[in-house]
């Protein structure tokens, strides 16, 4: 059950924080912060296929968190779940072709071990 | 010079092209505009204060983002521990968590950061984006430490001294890719 929870967790949150990525770069940077604006961003987003497939997956991952949260399992879980900073950094250079140098891969290493340490 | 006024400008690149064609110069041969997938021209005058707005942008925006983050894991923490373990296939014992008022406030908080982020990502970079919002482990740490009466051990000290470490080492970099001589 708990393996099963943490590829929940990692999976569908790796696809959806790329599609929600991919998806908000298409729509561009987001100027107009009043909540009519928002609104309008939002009903465009609606139309947009990488946020429209991107939410769900994100909200699998939330979902099979919070069951690993109300677990004891965290110990295990969590340095499993950090090691998603690293594989999502290498597909943000690859699949997005982020401009990823040195200090983006010490960074995301450093908060990967970090918050596996932080749960032990 | 004609001035431009009230016109919305939906991206950096486009704010940048407006400078351009908004200072017509007879002086100076037209300069070709730059495409979104061509180079950006460096050391032009313009370029610094929109550098320095973006970046500005991005440090409050991810201030937004993690706090909707500590506040929204603050509450679910509680709320989960009042109810106690949910494993199940079935979503009514999740929809039933809602009934508890620190759920429903902790997931109106992570809805918050849902959309804080996404707002961030439609500028920054994903690499920038995850390792600066992880700073969120930290304070929750902090606040599982003050709040829960969790012991933080030698072992976790060390891991948000690292988080810290990794998270400002990234937000020294420049929060959005831009495509320089083709190279990305």
């Amino acid at each position: 059950m708990i393996p099963l929870l943490v590829a929940l967790v990692v999976i569908p949150g790796t696809i959806g924080d790329l599609m929600n990525s991919a998806g908000m770069k298409r729509h561009g940077e987001i100027t107009d912060w009043t909540l009519l604006g928002l609104i309008r961003a939002g009903r465009d987003l609606l139309h947009n296929f990488y946020i429209v497939a991107g939410i769900p997956a994100m909200a699998v991952s939330f979902f099979a968190l919070m069951a690993l949260l109300s677990t004891s399992a965290l110990s295990f879980a969590m340095p499993i779940t950090a090691s998603s900073y690293i594989l999502e950094t290498a597909l943000a250079k690859y699949v997005l072709r982020e401009h990823v140098d040195w200090r983006r891969w010490v960074g995301a290493s450093l908060v990967a071990i970090g918050v596996a340490l932080l749960s032990i | 010079m004609k001035q431009h006024t009230g016109f919305i400008i939906d991206s950096p690149r486009q704010l940048r092209r407006v400078h351009i064609s908004e200072q017509p110069d007879p002086q100076q041969p037209r300069q070709s505009l730059p495409e979104q997938t061509g180079s950006v021209p460096q050391g032009m005058g313009w370029q610094q204060p929109e550098e320095a707005r973006l970046i500005w942008k991005t440090v409050v925006v991810s201030l937004v983002v993690i706090g909707f983050n500590v506040i929204g894991s603050y509450a679910l923490t509680r709320g989960l521990r009042e109810l106690g373990a949910i494993v199940s296939w079935s979503p009514l014992p999740y929809i039933q968590a809602f009934a508890d008022p620190w759920v429903s406030l902790g997931v109106l908080f992570m809805i918050g950061w849902l959309i804080s982020r996404l707002a961030l990502l439609s500028w920054a970079d994903l690499s920038y984006v995850l390792p600066v919002t992880a700073f969120s482990y930290v304070l929750n740490a902090v606040t599982g430490a003050v709040y829960f009466n969790e012991r933080v051990t030698d072992l976790q000290w060390a891991g948000i001294c690292l988080i810290t470490v990794g998270v400002a080492l990234v937000a020294l970099t420049p929060p959005e890719t831009l495509e320089v001589n083709g190279r990305r």
